[in-house]
């Protein structure tokens, strides 16, 4: 069964058709890209998903549950967790709290701890600046920052927004590799979406090619990777 | 350590409770007044900081929110008497002419309506944002303003109310203040207040953590109103007369002066700047009056000090865009800190 399932979603725009019949699915431990160049929609295909936008037609469904109606912010209790574009730090708080803000809807007080802990070897520069202001830190770290925040509601389901978004080329490498890894050890389903469609497709089982608000290509990532046209398009091969 | 910060804050209290009981003794009723009307002033500073500054929820409704506290807090605490004298024009509706109740219970009554009006008002308005949601709040402040002015058997209208009740006295001012300050200090530093600066900080952010925007806007909205309403019940017995001309734009640009000065999103801030702009604008009273500087006489000018808090409110925005504390409070740790005792270690560190 598919964890994540997303059936015909269209967003519209002020009679403007942004996406158009979005169709994707999630099954339980993959990870799945979602790439495509600028101006493809792919955060407002995300947006549609994580119901931070209002989706006209179209539904989604968790579980196997209809969440199409759910309001976005009870859709983290459920199990679905989002890394926003452009990381979405709460710039005057400092690392710890906006460590703690990730897991707002938990009330395991020890628990969170041993997570934060987790959190924190997880990408151990944190730990280092935890007292210090968000605001403050470098674009990787913020990333850091952001990814782990999101960890802490414990999700089900890892939603990326551009993860390697201005970031520098070692920088990039270590978030992928810390993606594959939480899919490895944490078994978490994680949602990518990417405009580095070479990284994406080597980190990700399955891949979506979006253009203009249209899914044109879908697949595993290994096939797409030797397809002719996602080369020259994307690859630059 | 926990225990010794405890110990301090006890002491602290004591010494404000000392404090005021010395000032009640010794001072005149003039500087009195100067005094209860800073400890309101930080009650509603506190009030809108709650909104402006930790949800960062542009309002400029707070006028309106005082005005429905002031009122109900006067017509529950004025004697029927006394009520007789003021509804001359068209006498007082019913069951209000002869209703009366304690001046603590009236200020709560008070208290909660405005947090009810605040709700109403909050409920469609918190769907707008920045400069819109100003528009909005500052709309409805003067619709209540104009509502009161109409509702000639429940307000008196125009005419305002004399001969309230003078129950205020530094006690209860003081005793508010610090209920306010403990209240929504606790509230800041909960969950609640988490979810409000987040939802200060980015919105999106803020909802993709599983915080309802909507909820928690209004919930800040609601107790800010009630907190106002409070505010504006003990001004209103601490002047003993009220008008709906009392309530426009300028009351509120007062309260916003002051979180602006004191720093949006600091509670030591607003108490500080709170003493600063109300000792302040007495102080400062000579402005207005004619002044002989040499040979040349300036003729008094009316609201010339108003000017003076104008220039500091721009100097303020333009170099010191923080205020005196930015997001900062006074804490003990920080006091520590600075005099070298102990040094600041929190969280993150493995133990």
């Amino acid at each position: 069964m598919n964890l994540l399932k997303v059936e015909n979603v269209s967003m519209i725009f002020g009679g403007l058709t942004a996406v158009k019949d979005f169709n994707l699915n999630l099954n339980q431990g993959e990870i799945v890209a979602l790439i495509g160049p600028n101006g493809a929609e792919k955060t407002t295909s995300m947006l549609a998903v994580s119901g931070i936008l209002k989706r006209n037609p179209g539904s989604v469904y968790f579980e196997g549950e209809d969440i199409s109606s759910t309001e976005a912010h009870k859709l983290v209790k459920s199990g679905i967790s989002q890394v926003p574009e452009g990381r979405g730090i709460f710039p005057n708080l400092t690392v710890l709290e906006n460590l703690s803000l990730g897991a707002y809807l938990r009330n395991d007080r020890e628990q969170i701890k041993k997570d934060r802990d987790w959190a924190m070897d997880l990408f151990p520069r944190l730990r280092e600046r935890s007292g210090q202001i968000a605001g403050t830190l470098s674009g990787g770290e913020l990333q850091m920052l952001s990814i782990a925040r999101s960890l802490m509601a414990r999700p089900k389901v890892l939603l990326m927004d551009e993860p390697s978004m201005g970031l520098a080329p070692i920088v990039v490498e270590e978030i992928f590799r810390i993606i594959k890894y939480l899919n490895k050890e944490n078994n978490t389903t994680i949602l990518l979406v990417e405009q580095n469609a070479l990284m994406a497709l080597l980190v990700s089982n399955r891949a979506y090619v979006l253009e203009v608000g249209t899914i044109i290509n879908e697949g595993p990532s290994q096939d797409l990777r030797k397809d002719e046209a996602i080369q020259k398009a994307y690859l630059g091969i | 350590m926990k225990q010794k910060k405890t110990l301090l804050t006890v002491i602290a209290i004591l010494v404000l409770f000392l404090g005021v009981f010395w000032a009640d003794q010794t001072l005149d009723s003039y500087k009195m007044r100067i005094l209860n009307l800073c400890a309101i002033y930080v009650v509603l500073g506190l009030s809108m900081n709650l909104i402006n500054g930790f949800t960062g929820l542009f309002s400029l409704g707070h006028a309106g929110f005082m005005a429905v506290g002031a009122y109900t807090t006067a017509i529950l605490t004025m004697p029927d008497v006394v009520k007789g004298q003021n509804f001359f024009m068209v006498p007082m509706m019913k069951p209000l002419d002869t209703m009366h109740v304690p001046f603590f219970l009236a200020l709560l009554i008070g208290g909660i309506f405005a947090g009810v009006v605040g709700y109403l008002i909050g409920a469609p308005a918190l769907r707008l944002r920045g400069d819109y949601l100003a528009i909005a709040t500052l709309g409805f402040a003067e619709i209540i303003r104009v509502v009161f002015t109409n509702l000639q058997s429940i307000t008196n209208g125009a005419l305002g109310l004399k001969g309230i009740p003078e129950s205020s006295n530094i006690w209860w001012t003081f005793g508010v203040a610090m209920v306010t300050v403990l209240f929504i200090g606790s509230l800041i530093n909960s969950s609640y207040g988490r979810a409000f600066k987040a939802i200060r900080e980015d919105e999106i952010a803020a909802e993709s953590m599983g915080i309802s925007l909507f909820k928690h806007k209004v919930l800040a909205f609601t107790i800010g109103a009630f907190f106002a309403g409070v505010g504006g019940g003990l001004l209103g017995s601490l002047m003993g007369t009220i008008d709906p001309l009392m309530f426009r734009f300028f009351l509120t640009f007062n309260i916003l002066l002051i979180i602006i000065l004191g720093g949006m999103g600091s509670i030591t801030g607003t108490i500080i700047s709170a003493f600063i702009i109300t000792i302040g604008t007495e102080a400062l009273r000579f402005l207005d009056e004619s002044m002989t500087i040499g040979n040349l006489v300036i003729p008094g000018i009316s609201g010339l000090r108003m000017v003076v808090f104008s220039a500091l409110l721009m100097i303020v925005v333009l170099f010191f865009n923080r205020g005196i504390m930015g997001t900062n409070e006074f804490t003990w740790d920080r006091l520590f800190a600075k005099f070298g005792k102990k040094p600041l270690v929190k969280g993150g560190n493995k133990q």
